[in-house]
């Protein structure tokens, strides 16, 4: 049903074509190619691809809260630091004695802090099953807190935007703090393997790609989904008019609450599987700025369309990457620039743009 | 060149009258050593019995030269040249010594470390060393060095002193050094072996503020390690508990006065921070994400006036206000003018694009600078603290930027409710319709109202830029903290920010002790958006129509 109703939706289709590409193709090109071939991709690129797919899947999730439910939330980084936190904790645990002090029953730097036994909160991190549980289970919990305060008094608008900063910027802080047990600064690194397979291994990382790709096309199509059931039309009539909608006899903050908490989720399963890919997390993910970012990566993609958040954030992580390469001091300037001429220009981002010359063209 | 020049000078005339004063020296010698002279001979010998009969000489003889001759042997800064024998003070510089004529005290050449022999001392020397300069300081005409030289001697003062407070006492007027000698004896007197005579100093002891009174007591109230109380009379340990009560009492007090200052300067800097921003955000409804970094762009311009006129400081931090204000009130109406204008009614967008200016702002600076901070120095009027006693001591630059904020603070609120522009800012804040239907220009006092909210940001940022490092990233470390206070304050209402921004720093103050800086920064976040749950609108919200939109 969904697919026959994909085929008419051309955009989406050359999307999730392009999707399928760098999920299956890449990883096979790399089995079947040695290492010197054209067609094969080094460890970098596999894993920077990765690191992108992780991103859009973020910025996916972003778009639905943003351009579905008209809510700017300005701490999605957060989300999505919390599930990398709970895998970069399954990940610690799996170190085991090959750590620096070979230490089998705590981190680094624990044995470091000189601690003497494990946190109450760590426990259930060494069993997979129990932390891929958790990278949903926290995300969606602090959203499901935090939304059901703030949607039931009804602060909306900026003041949501702004307190959702606040919430951002004081978790940076508490997990910047030792105490905290999370490995303050440094954050978690040093992986060696997830479910006994080494993660420096190139056939992990091209495995750990094709899980990204397929994770971010699945969450696709279900958010696809969602938007068309009704329960997705009264998300997006809230969006345009709250009060009326309200006056209509719908729970408004019902509605809000709950795909808030859903893409608080997806954002926990981004970070999930952005952490393995680069091997490490650490506080800075939660600073406002990141999450600002995600905004962007929305915004130029064109918001309210689904795909045009991930084609935003692969073009805008992908000119992040050129540009720090090639010339640092320009990124801020390029980055800076883009928040201003995509809101005073380009209100539909650059999905918006296109879709506007092709219909000029048909006219 | 004309350093070198300047140097040469200076090195001829040392010369010249080095010359003399070794003449007029050949010329004493003739008849009997002067005794500061004799006295230096004694430290220019090697044995350490001999360095401490020329300290004890040095003390006796009534010459100016004996304190900084002493202190400098006492700091380890007297030498010996090794080539003339010559007595010297070195002050180091990094790659070697600058030598002053320790009898004259001029400037002599600059010598490289292993051209002179340091004169040592023992420890026992320098205990008694350190005693002497005391009790000479103690005739200091300075009052501020007499003080000091009291303070010095509380810890333990021996017959000598005694004597020497005694002598002291009966002709001291500062009351503060007065003070401190009576201190000294209470103390003594408190520690003696007549039991009256103890009571009474505890019973006066009570009223004093210092560190060193609590320290007596709790030594009278110390147990051994059975438990027992070392004290043996009953009623002196009464006493000291009493006495410790009420000072300790007082102590806190005074800390908890402290407590407040200290949460007050870190309000003034959050409302320094933020009344710009209420008014942008209040006012006109615009959230403005660069507003840090136009704070920013002010602390930079201190820096810049500074590095024009290094030798006037306070000079410069005078001028910097207005150049602040100018600098970032013309770089927020190019903004208005160039951004925000097209985005009025997008609130999000405009939080998207401001934001984005203020990367570029970041970058620029950055690129211009250098991303490493920057360090403006303060004036020394603004520098050290007030000590009002041993309890409570006021830092002055935050007691000025307390001061400052007050002031602009008043000052905003004059110009809001007094000049044309302000009215005209309430027309349009009020009905912006309604307002340009009575032929107010609203395009042009929107560009004036971002222009003087983005003005008191670089205000603002002159005062940070004596608090902090000036970087970059100082905007950023803002820009959370004073959108909080504005909310919760609540928006359109400048008086909500200021008792917001004090609010909020003293509770921070009096959250640091027990939950750590970060902690209770923690803390005070979370409290503000569970309070913005209750109240969405802040503290005071805007009543009447204009809450409505």
């Amino acid at each position: 049903m969904e697919i026959i109703k994909l085929s008419k939706d051309k955009t989406s289709f050359v999307v999730l074509g392009l999707l399928a590409v760098i999920t299956f193709v890449i990883p096979l090109c790399n089995v079947f190619f040695s290492a010197d071939s054209v067609f094969h991709f080094s460890a970098y690129s596999v894993s920077v691809l990765g690191k992108y797919l992780t991103f859009a899947l973020l910025g996916l999730s972003l778009d639905l809260v943003w351009g579905y439910c008209g809510i700017l939330a300005l701490g999605h980084g957060a989300f999505f630091a919390l599930g990398g936190y709970a895998m970069g904790m399954y990940l610690m645990r799996q170190i085991g004695t090959r750590g620096v002090y070979g230490n089998a029953n705590l981190p680094d730097f624990m044995v470091f802090l000189n601690w003497k036994e494990l946190p109450w909160y760590w426990l259930g991190f060494d069993h997979f099953g129990f932390a891929m549980l958790m990278v949903i289970v926290v995300p969606g919990t602090l959203a499901f807190v935090f939304g059901y305060l703030a949607f039931r008094s009804r602060v909306t608008g900026v003041y949501l935007s702004i307190i959702t900063q606040a919430l951002t910027y004081a978790l940076m802080l508490a997990f910047f703090r030792n105490e905290m047990g999370f490995g303050g600064n440094n954050g978690l690194t040093d992986f060696k393997e997830i479910l006994g397979f080494n993660l420096q291994s190139e056939n992990v990382r091209s495995m750990l790609l094709m899980l990204s790709g397929i994770t971010l096309m699945g969450t696709f199509f279900v958010c696809r989904w969602l938007v068309n059931t009704k329960l997705g039309r009264v998300v997006t009539a809230i969006r345009d008019q709250e009060s009326r909608v309200r006056f209509l006899g719908y729970r408004v903050e019902m509605f809000k609450l709950w795909v808030f908490v859903f893409a608080a989720m997806i954002a926990g399963i981004a970070g999930a599987l952005y952490v393995p890919q680069v091997g490490i997390i650490n506080p800075s993910e939660f600073s406002p700025l990141n999450s600002l970012e995600i905004v962007v990566w929305v915004a130029i993609g064109g918001r309210n369309t689904l795909y045009g958040a991930i084609i935003g954030a692969v073009l805008v992580n992908f000119s992040k990457t050129v540009l720090t390469g090639l010339m640092p001091e320009l990124w801020l300037f390029t980055l800076g620039a883009a928040f201003v001429v995509v809101t005073v220009f380009l209100p539909d981002g650059l999905v918006g743009l296109l879709r506007h010359r092709l219909e000029e063209q048909q006219a | 060149m004309k350093v070198n020049s300047l140097n040469m000078n200076g090195f001829l005339i040392a010369w010249l009258l080095l010359l003399f004063s070794l003449s007029a020296h050949a010329a004493e010698n003739a008849s009997s050593p002067p005794p500061l002279l004799d006295a230096l001979e004694h430290l220019q010998q090697g044995t350490f019995n001999e360095r401490e009969k020329a300290i004890a000489q040095l003390a006796s003889i009534e010459s100016e030269r004996s304190l900084p001759i002493l202190h400098a042997l006492l700091d380890g800064k007297l030498f010996l040249v090794k080539s003339d024998n010559q007595l010297v003070i070195g002050e180091d510089n990094h790659h070697g010594y600058d030598l002053f004529d320790a009898v004259s005290g001029i400037e002599l050449k600059s010598i490289s470390r292993d051209e002179v022999n340091k004169i040592n001392l023992t420890n026992a020397l320098r205990t008694s060393l350190r005693k002497t300069i005391g009790q000479l300081e103690l005739n200091s005409p300075v009052p501020a060095i007499r003080l000091a030289a009291v303070h010095a001697m509380a810890g333990d003062a021996d017959e000598k002193t005694l004597a020497l407070l005694h002598r002291l006492a009966s002709t001291e007027k500062e009351p503060r050094v007065k003070q401190a000698i009576t201190l000294i004896f209470l103390l003594k007197e408190m520690n003696s072996t007549d039991n009256a005579l103890r009571l009474q100093a505890i019973e006066q002891l009570k009223e004093q503020n210092s560190i060193e009174v609590i320290n007596g007591l709790h030594a009278i109230l110390d147990k051994e390690v059975e438990g027992n109380a070392l004290e043996t009379d009953r009623q002196v340990r009464n006493a000291a508990k009493l006495a410790l009560s009420e000072v300790t009492r007082r102590q806190q007090f005074y800390s908890t006065i402290e407590t407040v200052f200290f949460g007050l300067s870190l309000g003034a800097v959050l409302v320094l921070a933020a009344i710009g921003l209420a008014i942008t955000f209040g006012v006109m409804g615009i959230i403005n994400m660069a507003h840090g970094e136009l704070m920013m762009l002010g602390a930079y311009t201190t820096y810049v006036m500074q590095q024009l006129m290094p030798n006037h400081l306070g000079l410069s931090l005078f001028l910097s206000i207005p150049a602040a204000f100018v600098i970032s009130g013309v770089a927020g109406i190019l903004i208005e003018r160039g951004i925000i204008r097209f985005l009025y009614g997008r609130p999000l967008e405009t939080l998207l694009a401001t934001f984005g200016i203020s990367l570029v702002l970041q970058q620029s600076v950055r690129s211009i600078f250098s991303p490493l901070n920057r360090s403006v120095a303060t004036p020394e009027w603004m520098s050290g603290s007030w000590q009002i006693n041993d309890f409570l001591s006021l830092t002055w630059n935050r007691f000025y930027i307390l001061v400052f904020c007050l002031m602009v603070f008043i000052l905003l609120l004059q110009i809001l409710k007094y000049t044309r522009l302000g009215l005209e800012v309430r027309a349009v804040a009020q009905n912006r319709n309604m307002a340009k239907a009575m032929g107010i220009p609203t395009d042009k006092v929107d560009a004036m109202t971002f222009g003087l909210g983005s003005g008191i940001a670089g205000v603002a940022g002159v005062a940070l830029s004596q608090i902090t490092n000036v970087g970059p990233n100082l905007g950023q470390a803002y820009i959370v903290d004073s959108f909080m206070v504005v909310v919760f304050g609540g928006v359109g209402n400048l008086l909500g920010t200021l008792v917001a921004g004090f609010s909020l720093g003293i509770a921070n103050k009096f959250l640091e002790p027990f939950a750590g800086a970060v902690l209770a920064k923690i803390l005070v976040l979370i409290f503000i958006i569970l309070f913005i749950q209750k109240r969405p609108r802040g503290l005071f919200p805007q009543k009447g129509r204009a809450a409505d939109s």
